[in-house]
């Protein structure tokens, strides 16, 4: 059969007619449909209406459909952000070996994927200073939620509180609440100020019914949290753990969490190796060390083979759900190891200097975009005297909504934020778009 | 017919791992446009060149088995051969936008989202479906959530979700982080749900069965009919577990069988590719009664446009935001593909390949008829008989599991393996089983790396690179 001829089988059933007769002799049945013991009450007779086409009229038919995407330059963030991917990450992973393979629970002809998640554990070790990371979570959202759980079990005292910013992503807090329903933890905020963690506030909320104490740098509204130290040990002088939410690549500039007394960090890794991907995304977690035993997810740990060379072995899958079942500390069994092994090959790629160099970018970016639209008229940014990174809240005269909606005429995609405010984020892939976006702003602000 | 890998190996017998090797960390100050107490100290990384790099992982690819390295009959798993072209799909420029652009400029997406919604409830005889679960267990969780929801509106405040001792795991723990209590139902002798134990199980604070069929011995619940009469006399809701729904495309739809929530797994039945673990995607189908209970947000369509919306009495997030997009372009790419026939045929050749490989080695095979897959029992361990067929050039069945079966080998060779092929993989179950004790046990020789100390691993956790630094210097 052609590539292009409609399939009457499934292409990718490589049975020729007589292998399917021999076979079924050897089984010892006439027909396929012998074979299914499906009682006739719930047999399905029907068809699903489904039309078999070829693989060039396929991708036609999806090529297609894509199109009707407008061409846009997204100047989006709030939690998932566009990085130019290098080559190298997409033709590496894309080799079969890795991507048609699935968890390695043979681990003697997957040390090449192990090894590979090994060294993604490295990296997030060394870029959070906490002992521990797991080889993914699905994103920041569930990642966060499973921080939640985390923090009911290994916390001694009784309380109940999950202390989490005014300011948080819509998805991100409306997972956390799914997470945490079937427990008996309640989700309460704190205020900000100018974007920040209202310390003040914090202090005097706490105490001992609180098991998390969440913060974000960056922010959702692109603002560096500057009082990470502050909440650190407000936490833990009330016993809670301190979980902050971050980004990979935020990760390589800003404080090490574990300077600033993280026990706990989430947050989201596709930000380097998947590019926007409509949402999907790469769940990080990291931990201290006391929590191990604790954790959510998979671990890939080193250990000796028979000839006592090195060699990677998923490892302490007894807190898995596989072998604890309604005991284990997760219920994720598929993560996201490719774009764990994605990530992994990004940030290789980049190196130390690179990454540093990148994420110096994500705050000058932001800086000067702010800087240069506040001398649009009818815009004042950013709206949080802060430091940002990659985005920054801009305040408009006329109703953000319009002004989203008349930018989007013009070829640009921002968020409007609130009645008077937008959201504008910045990376090296809309960079040369820039000037354009402050033009636009100024003819339609 | 052996299986070559690479090895971590060069001339003088050390471990070559560019990643791992010292001169090629490098430690940078992160000086910057903020105030020092916001930035960090220093960052070690390792610092390679593209051509180091390129080499580095195109040898760890060699030292890892896929699907297209050979036959993978790992049960439960589906491991499918993934067409190339559903990659070039999810690779076009116009699939990768950003999930907060205007419904508007991404008409395309929504409408491939809202086709797949389609397609999927159509083959699982579901009225609405979600495309939100990143995985399996995460769609679990989401349907648990909605038979939550809807019983909370009905004013019940039920309390256990019922599980067969033989269910995966993830149904378990599911059902526990939505804050249920499990009853675990034993097994009947012949395999299947006890249906006595089932009625004497549910009760009103029966929330929901939770069910897979065919089961993971590969056995059709024939009495499915009379099983979601129970249940639903009871109150309760009927699950279906989607990881084996691979046996049925065409021939049988839950919907039909009474269940009111499933979830699809779409890397399975809809041959996208596991990624070493990951991603996939769990699409959610219920029925029309449970549809304003799905999560937050779905696509619709009014006059033409598609659009995005909160369902009535929603759940809420289950996911920051729609999920795993590039896992549902391939698997709308695969059904679009193989449509009616293809699909069907899929699921026919799947069940041919299980029994005629069963039909074909010595080995012994309780219960049946089976469907997609069957489970073995080996004469010695069944994790020892996984590590000699490796050095047969071929993966291994998922061993010990379900324990029904003792010394398991739950075995899966789907629809893409061959008459030639499936005659490799017999002649490696049976070689293994015909060799003394003492040759199992010491495999596998010809793969990347010998059998590994797991007791170690577990004992001494070495997490990382800073880990194994330590614990050089001891």
């Amino acid at each position: 059969m052609s590539s292009d001829d409609t399939p009457v089988g499934s292409p990718y059933a490589p049975h020729t007619p007589e292998e399917t007769a021999a076979m079924l002799d050897a089984v010892g049945v006439d027909s396929e449909e012998d074979l299914f013991d499906i009682p006739d009450a719930v047999r399905f007779d029907g068809e699903f209406g489904i039309d078999a086409r070829g693989e060039r009229a396929t991708r036609t038919h999806l090529e297609t459909l894509l199109k009707r995407n407008t061409d846009l330059t997204a100047f989006l963030g709030r939690g998932h952000y566009d990085h130019y991917v290098p080559s190298l990450v997409d033709h590496l992973s894309q080799r079969s070996e890795f991507l048609t393979s699935y968890t390695q629970y043979q681990p003697e002809v997957a040390q090449g994927f192990l090894q590979a998640l090994f060294e993604y554990q490295s990296m997030l070790v060394e870029l959070t200073g906490l002992e521990v990371a797991n080889c993914s979570m699905y994103d920041a959202a569930t990642a966060l939620g499973e921080a939640a759980t985390l923090a009911n079990r290994v916390r001694s005292a009784s309380g109940n509180v999950v202390l989490v910013p005014e300011l948080l992503h819509e998805g991100r807090r409306g997972t956390l609440e799914n997470y945490v329903a079937g427990s008996d933890l309640d989700v309460e905020t704190y205020p900000m100020d100018a974007a920040n963690a209202d310390v003040e506030a914090i202090r005097d909320r706490m105490d001992d019914d609180v098991v998390m104490l969440y913060a974000e740098s960056p922010t959702v509204r692109g603002t560096i949290e500057e009082n990470l130290s502050a909440l650190g040990g407000l936490a833990d002088e009330h016993d809670a753990m301190f979980c902050l939410g971050t980004d990979v690549l935020a990760l390589s500039l800003l404080q090490e969490p574990a300077s600033v007394g993280a026990d706990v960090v989430v947050g989201e890794a596709g930000s380097l190796g998947l590019g926007t991907a409509y949402g999907m995304g790469l769940g990080l977690f990291a931990c201290r060390e006391e929590f191990l035993r604790q954790v959510p997810g998979r671990l890939v740990g080193a250990s000796e083979d028979a000839q006592g060379r090195r060699a990677y072995t998923l490892t302490l899958q007894t807190r898995e759900q596989h072998i604890r079942r309604e005991r284990a500390t997760s219920n994720i069994c598929t993560n996201q190891a490719w774009v764990a092994l994605r990530t992994a090959m990004h940030v290789a790629s980049l190196g130390p200097d690179g990454l540093v160099e990148l994420a110096n970018d994500c705050v000058t970016g932001a800086r000067d975009l702010a800087e240069r639209l506040d001398d649009v008229k009818g815009i004042k940014a950013p709206v949080d005297d802060r430091h940002h990174f990659r985005e920054f809240v801009a305040h408009t005269d006329q109703p953000a909504a319009a002004v989203a909606s008349d930018l989007e005429t013009e070829g640009f995609a921002v968020t409007p934020v609130g009645e008077h405010e937008i959201q504008v984020c910045t990376t090296e892939t809309n960079a040369h778009r820039r000037d354009a976006l402050v033009e636009a702003l100024g003819e339609v602000a | 017919m052996i299986y070559d890998q690479a090895r971590w190996v060069d001339d003088s017998d050390e471990v070559y791992e560019p990643l791992l090797n010292e001169k090629h960390s490098k430690e940078v100050e992160a000086d910057s446009a903020l105030p020092d107490d916001l930035t960090r100290d220093s960052l070690t990384l390792p610092d390679l060149s593209e051509p180091e790099l390129a080499r580095h992982y195109t040898r760890l690819s060699q030292m890892n088995y896929g699907v297209e390295s050979g036959p993978f009959p790992l049960g439960s798993c589906t491991m499918k051969y993934n067409p190339k072209f559903t990659e070039d799909v999810a690779a076009h420029p116009k699939a990768a936008v950003h999930p907060d652009r205007s419904t508007e400029s991404v008409q395309g997406t929504l409408e491939l989202l809202y086709n797949l919604q389609d397609y999927l409830g159509r083959i699982g005889g579901m009225d609405a479906v979600t495309l939100q679960p990143p995985a399996g267990a995460a769609g679990e969780f989401a349907g648990i959530l909605v038979a939550k929801a809807y019983h909370e509106a009905n004013g019940e405040d039920r309390s256990e979700v019922i599980v067969p001792d033989s269910a995966h795991g993830t149904n378990f723990a599911s059902a526990a982080l939505a804050g249920y209590d499990v009853v675990e139902l034993p097994g009947a002798e012949d395999g299947r749900v006890d249906v006595e134990a089932l009625e004497a199980a549910v009760g009103e604070d029966t929330a929901a069965l939770m069910l897979t069929n065919p089961n993971t011995l590969g056995l059709f619940e024939r009495d499915i009919e009379h099983i979601a009469d129970v249940v639903h006399d009871a109150g309760g809701l009927l699950y279906y577990d989607g990881a084996n729904l691979n046996a049925l495309l065409g021939r049988a739809r839950p919907g039909d069988m009474g269940f009111d929530i499933m979830h699809y797994n779409v890397h399975k039945t809809f041959a996208t590719p596991h990624g070493g673990g990951g991603p996939g995607a769990g699409p959610v189908g219920v029925t029309e009664e449970l549809a304003e209970f799905l999560p937050d947000p779905q696509v619709g369509k009014t006059n033409g446009k598609f659009e995005l919306f909160t369902p009535e009495r929603s759940v809420g997030k289950v996911h920051g935001y729609g999920g795993n997009w590039l896992v549902l372009v391939k698997a709308y790419a695969y059904i679009a593909r193989l449509g009616d026939a293809g699909l069907s045929d899929a699921s026919a050749k799947a069940v041919l390949n299980a029994n005629y490989l069963a039909s074909q080695i010595d080995y012994d095979i309780p219960f049946g008829p089976f469907h997609h897959e069957f489970v073995a029992s080996a004469d010695m361990d069944a994790a020892d008989v996984a590590k000699r067929m490796l050095d047969y050039g071929v993966h291994p069945p998922t061993t010990k599991w379900p324990e029904a079966v003792s010394e398991a080998l739950m075995t899966e060779p789907t629809e893409v393996e061959n008459k030639r092929s499936l005659d490799q993989l017999a002649t490696a179950f049976d070689r293994v089983a015909a060799e003394d004790e003492a040759t199992v046990e010491a495999a596998p020789e010809r793969t990347a790396a010998g059998r590994i100390d797991q007791v170690s691993a577990a004992r001494n956790p070495r997490l990382s690179w800073q880990a194994l630094d330590g614990a050089d210097e001891e």
